[in-house]
């Protein structure tokens, strides 16, 4: 009976292709908001993925990557003082503005790696060399500052010169990373540079990243380091955690996402629900036949889930297969974010399956409730 | 085996009306034999197909005694009745009922899938019914592509598909012409109608009356008379 449950949804083309819509409308809907959300809080925690150190040590009162309280340098030294870290490096990161030939200014963020190890460094040099940050006033910029200075009639290469808060910087490599929250390009140059580009103040160390020695996890020497006074320790993941938690919780970016997100779930139900609710009906004098003939409850039970179900699926790959689409089509340009976690695909299956459920169970209670004898009348 | 395929006696069905209940079967006596057609005639309103309902399982009676094919359906659980509906029982509906979004063939072979059947076999053995009853070439017309009569006759090879011992009709010819209803008539008689058969029609259309081997007349809720040959009630 599933083989003609099939045939009698697949054939009455109207309903079946308004259901298919509807729920992949629904799921395209909840799939590409929720990666372009995800895409968001990944770019907010750009810093943090771009140097990837395993410890961070900022000033207690911090409370999420991009939020920088300088300290004082002798931060470094008290931090090596502890048992446990390998390994512990200044860390220079700034919203400073660059002036390039033409006398435009674009604001950029500025990244001053230890100049000895250069830990922190961009994992992908496209042009350059990173070991040539330690040449005179050189600096390596990300893609965004290609895009960003082109877009202002300066096609970057390697020897380009422009201006940072009124010192040369000469450009001797360029790298991709991840995008800044804010689409400032990163300038990536050595700590003691950073400290000369940078407007003068009392602080000016903004991070320190500091690694274990064999044996101590992460977590552990994080906790370590937090005992110091005015220090607080998190590892990398925490960080990230930190990061997209507040701005989950401080800004209304989840509110807006979760608006259409919402949206989706509400029209999926809506036409779905609706429409299956009408394609069951109007076989319901059908039904009752098919009850008549000896079709029992578990049998009609199971061709109406099949049909919920099916039409949910295909809704589902439909949707899920355009959000996709729609995300490899933006991932080629950077932007708007797009990242989709499988988690993403699943929370949208989830969905998927409440409403088909619910549309399923909708028909479900005119079928149990249909008397055979019906039929007659 | 006794010759009665069907015993129904002093049977008693109400439905709800209200705070009080309606009587539809006030105590209805009707037997059938095997390759017989019986015909339950009589007013708009009277239990025919109450009575038939109840015959075929769909409804239950709440008094009387109810044997088909020596077997007690009240004795039965609604899962056995649906069972042995299922097996034993072909439906010929006033409205057809064919399924629009199944073909013809497709919808005749309905009752074997539900006893079992692979979907392959189950439309090898529709179609050969259906070329039985003269629609070898309808196959897989849908039914929005049929005649009315030739909709009963679809409806007629999906009773007859799983060779069933019982077969209903309710009002067969009410929404056919005269001569399609006198040919579905004919084409159940001769094809449906075996020794070990039996074949109950509903009906108030006259014309058809002619085709019976006997028929019950009722009034209120009641089988008021029995007539062996038809033509006795034609004069009656």
């Amino acid at each position: 009976m599933l083989g003609i449950a099939l045939k009698m949804l697949f054939r009455d083309r109207a309903k079946y292709a308004m259901l298919v819509c509807g729920l992949a409308f629904c799921s395209l809907l909840m799939c590409q908001q929720c990666s372009v959300f995800c895409g968001i809080m990944m770019w907010t925690t750009s810093t943090v993925r771009n140097i990837g150190a395993p410890v961070w040590i900022v000033d207690a009162k911090v409370e999420q990557a991009n939020e920088v309280i300088p300290m004082r340098q002798i931060e470094v030294e008290r931090v090596r003082s502890v048992h446990g870290v390998a390994w512990a490096v200044p860390l220079y990161i700034g919203i400073e503005q660059a002036r390039l030939e033409d006398g435009s200014f674009q604001n950029v963020q500025l990244t001053g790696l230890d100049t000895g190890t250069l830990t922190g460094r961009p994992m992908e040099m496209q042009a350059g060399r990173i070991e040539d940050l330690r040449l005179p006033n050189a600096v390596v910029v990300d893609q965004v500052a290609v895009e960003k200075f082109l877009h202002k009639g300066i096609a970057i290469k390697l020897g380009t010169i422009f201006e940072i808060n009124d010192q040369e910087a000469r450009v001797v490599g360029i790298c991709h990373v991840a995008r800044s929250f804010l689409g400032q390009p990163y300038i990536y140059t050595t700590f003691d540079r950073a400290m000369e580009y940078a407007k003068p103040t009392r602080k000016q160390l903004s991070y320190v990243l500091a690694g274990p020695v064999p044996g101590v996890l992460d977590a552990e020497l994080a906790a370590r380091i937090s005992k110091l006074p005015g220090l607080r320790a998190v590892t990398k993941d925490d960080l990230f955690w930190l990061t997209a938690w507040w701005y989950i919780k401080n800004t209304g970016i989840p509110i807006s996402f979760g608006t259409v997100v919402l949206l989706g779930i509400i029209v999926g139900i809506a036409i779905a629900g609706q429409t299956f609710y009408l394609f069951v009906h109007d076989n319901l004098r059908y039904l009752a036949a098919l009850k008549a003939m000896g079709a029992r409850m578990h049998t009609l039970a199971a061709m109406v889930l099949l049909q919920a179900f099916s039409v949910g699926f295909i809704g589902y790959g439909i949707g899920v297969g355009l959000a996709s689409w729609f995300g490899n089509a933006v991932l080629a340009r950077e932007t708007p974010p797009f990242f989709m976690p499988w988690q993403v695909p699943a929370f949208v299956a989830g969905v998927l399956i409440f409403i088909c459920g619910f549309s399923a169970v909708i028909g479900l209670v005119k079928v149990a409730r249909l008397e055979p004898a019906v039929v007659f009348r | 085996m006794s010759n009665l395929a069907i015993d129904v006696s002093d049977v008693v069905k109400s439905f709800p009306a209200g705070d009080t209940r309606t009587f539809a079967l006030k105590g209805a006596t009707l037997d059938a034999r095997f390759g017989e057609l019986m015909m339950i005639v009589g007013p708009s309103g009277c239990g025919k197909t109450t009575l038939l309902s109840v015959i075929c399982g769909t409804l239950q009676c709440e008094e009387g005694t109810l044997t088909i094919f020596d077997r007690d359906l009240r004795k039965m659980k609604d899962s056995q009745i649906t069972r042995f509906r299922c097996e034993n029982v072909g439906f010929i509906f006033q409205q057809f009922n064919l399924i629009p979004t199944l073909t013809a063939v497709e919808n005749a072979s309905i009752p074997l899938v539900l006893n079992g059947h692979s979907q392959k076999e189950s439309l090898r053995r529709a179609g050969e019914v259906m070329a039985e009853v003269g629609l070898g070439d309808k196959l897989h017309s849908y039914p929005s592509q049929l005649s009315g009569g030739q909709l009963q006759r679809v409806a007629i090879s999906r009773a007859l598909v799983h060779e069933p011992r019982l077969i209903i009709c309710d009002e067969p010819t009410a929404s056919l012409d005269a001569a399609a209803g006198q040919k579905t008539l004919d084409l159940l008689k001769s094809s449906a109608l075996q020794p070990d058969r039996c074949v109950i029609v509903v009906t108030h259309d006259n014309r058809i009356y002619h085709f019976a081997d006997r028929i019950a007349e009722m009034e209120d809720g009641r089988v008021i008379g029995i007539y062996e040959d038809p033509k006795d009630y034609h004069h009656a």
